[in-house]
């Protein structure tokens, strides 16, 4: 009996560092920020300043922010795409292992060219025609091969 | 009943092995969740330390500071960059291979680059009589600026203490000519024979040509270009442009390089360097410039001709190119930004754009490697075709210059052909001399080169017998 509960007060201390670490680690990466909409979370690291610093000086700074383009505008979509870009942005930082000048994936260029549609659906169906059900991805217009430096330049 | 207790024994101490052997992982595994997080922290930290300023200042930099190695132990990451300017790597159309060569008393260089007038024999016939026939190589990295001047077959002919200008770092030296005054020293240094001026400098172009020692902000330290570009935009219509005060910091990240990539010449009995932009910086502003001062370079031994040579007019012919228009600078694409630790620097590693394609283009242009390098080479084949031709056409009116003066025709016969032949040579040599084979800027290029093929072409016609006086080319007349 003693020694079982030697064995836990040892096992709880451990596991407390672990989770103190843990917690301390996120408090000093600001581990909450990147759950906001607040730009600034983009260049806690500092390999998007110059996207950032892009963003500040364009045309779209005052009417949305990272994630309005960047992120899909329902719930889940977003923090599914956020998870999952959080994921990969701090696995390439951690280790160093990554493409400079950064590139958009696939998938997040597809997102943020979806972006556009969220506050310029009109002028978009003036160009395609109304959206039909049939129209697949291949049939969409490309907003960003044109206007590519409307959210920031690179 | 002693077995029994054994085996019930034996029983329990298993039970007990199982337990510490659980108890075991489950410390063993929260410890790595813990080492996990503990190196997580402190990768956190370091990326947080590097965003912090990087500067540290071991060494005093004074306006007097020449030595680059000196300020490179401020700048180490710019410094070491810089001396990588000795690498030679060949591009399609440029860069040179590293030849070695004997080293002798007169000249104690082991590595040289290939000549380029043994490549491309025309070039002596289009240079001949001038000291480029003699010795004239493929380019090479900053590194080596003052020796390939000091050692080239070209000093066979005198060259002035002018050339120090854009072969060594000569800030500091003009500075001291001077007693503090940067201009007066220079006009002093200018006319010296250069084996007197060469006395006064040490190193290659170095940090203090560019950079302001105690604010690292660009500055133009080379009063022709000071000057050239006074005149410059004093043929826009921009009045006492005084390039220190008015440049722009994207604008200096051009005008730092233009100091020497540019057409000169040495002007009068002072050698007094000379940028020729009075009307303009476009090849027919030059030329009409050289023609309205009666300059000439020399007098072309075969023909007679009052020739000219081009030399390296990069800043011009970028000047037309969609990159200048867009705001693109030189370093932008020959001093690309490259990521150190959290902070930007400009690669100091100066070299062909085609040698380091991920940072130089791609930044804007999101291609692939092999494409952007497909699309540059296609601008450069095509021009390089086309200076061949302009090439060959030259060759035709030297020889028919030659011909019809071992006929005996009277010099003032002779005049317009040779006229011609001044324009063309000039013409070909803006592009041929110029380090970008046409990608500066493309359309002005070929446009440049056609001038040429026809003042050749045009030059052959006005030694036909009975040649009516030919119409000039349509920017002439303007």
């Amino acid at each position: 009996m003693k020694r079982t509960t030697m064995a836990g007060f040892v096992l709880g201390a451990v596991l407390g560092l672990a989770l103190g670490v843990g917690a301390y680690t996120f408090i000093y990466a600001k581990g909450a920020s990147y759950l906001t909409n607040d730009p600034k979370a983009c260049v806690n690291c500092h390999i998007m300043q110059d996207q950032y610093d892009g963003w500040i000086n364009s045309s779209h700074r005052s009417v949305a922010t990272c994630n309005d383009c960047h992120a899909p505008a329902d719930f889940i979509g977003k923090y599914s795409t956020k998870a999952l870009n959080g994921f990969w942005h701090s696995f390439y930082f951690t280790t160093g292992n990554y493409a400079d000048p950064i590139q958009i994936t696939e998938r997040n260029r597809r997102i943020t060219n979806d972006a556009c549609r969220k506050c310029h659906a009109d002028i978009v169906e003036t160009i395609e025609g109304p959206a039909t059900k049939h129209h697949n991805e291949a049939d969409k217009t490309s907003c960003i091969r044109c206007h590519r430096s409307v959210g920031h330049m690179h | 009943m002693n077995t029994k207790s054994t085996s019930k024994n034996r029983e329990s101490n298993q039970q007990r092995g199982g337990q510490i052997l659980k108890f075991g992982l489950a410390v063993g595994l929260a410890a790595l969740i813990a080492i996990g997080g503990l190196a997580l922290l402190v990768n956190i930290m370091e990326h947080k330390q590097e965003a912090k300023n990087p500067f540290f200042r071991v060494v005093e930099l004074t306006d007097d500071t020449e030595d680059p190695a000196v300020w490179g132990k401020n700048f180490p990451v710019q410094y070491d960059a810089y001396l990588k300017t000795v690498d030679q790597v060949r591009t399609k159309y440029g860069g040179s291979d590293a030849l070695p060569k004997t080293p002798t008393q007169a000249d104690p260089r082991s590595i040289i680059a290939q000549s380029k007038i043994e490549e491309d024999p025309r070039l002596k016939k289009m240079w001949a009589g001038y000291a480029f026939a003699i010795d004239f190589r493929e380019e090479r990295g900053h590194a080596f600026m003052l020796d390939d001047q000091t050692f080239t077959g070209r000093q066979a002919k005198p060259q002035p203490g002018t050339c120090m200008n854009c072969h060594a770092s000569t800030y500091v030296a003009n500075k001291k000519a001077g007693d503090g005054d940067l201009v007066k020293g220079w006009e002093k240094i200018n006319p010296l024979p250069y084996a007197e001026a060469r006395k006064l400098v040490q190193h290659a172009v170095a940090c203090i040509d560019c950079h302001d020692s105690q604010t690292m902000q660009l500055r133009i330290t080379r009063p022709a270009f000071m000057e050239g570009i006074k005149v410059l935009k004093a043929s826009q219509g921009v009045k006492d442009y005084d390039v220190n005060k008015h440049a722009t910091r994207q604008e200096m990240r051009s005008y730092v390089c233009a100091q020497c990539h540019v057409e000169y010449y040495f002007k009068g009995p002072d050698k007094r360097l000379v940028f020729p932009w009075q009307n303009g910086s476009k090849v027919e502003n030059i030329l009409a410039y050289y023609d309205e001062v009666g300059y000439k370079d020399w007098v072309h031994t075969d023909t007679g001709a009052p020739a000219l040579k081009a030399q390296h007019p990069e800043f011009e012919m970028w000047s037309q190119g969609i990159h200048a228009r867009s705001g693109v600078a030189c370093a932008d694409c020959h001093m690309p930004y490259e990521r150190v630790g959290a902070h930007k620097v400009s690669d100091h590693h100066v070299r062909s754009p085609l040698l380091n394609i991920n940072k130089a283009c791609q930044t804007c242009h999101k291609w692939p490697e092999e494409e952007m390098k497909a699309r540059v080479e296609s601008i450069q084949a095509s021009t390089h075709e086309l200076r061949n031709l302009a090439m060959d056409a030259l060759m035709d009116l030297i020889d028919d210059l030659k011909a019809a003066k071992a006929a005996g025709k009277p010099d003032a016969e002779l005049a317009k052909a040779q006229d011609f032949q001044r324009k063309a040579q000039f013409y070909l040599d803006f592009v041929e001399a110029e380090n970008s084979t046409g990608f500066h800027a493309p359309q002005e290029a070929a446009r440049i080169l056609g001038l040429s093929i026809d003042s050749s072409r045009k030059g052959q016609n006005a030694l036909r017998p009975g040649a009516a006086t030919t119409t000039t080319a349509a920017v002439e007349k303007k």
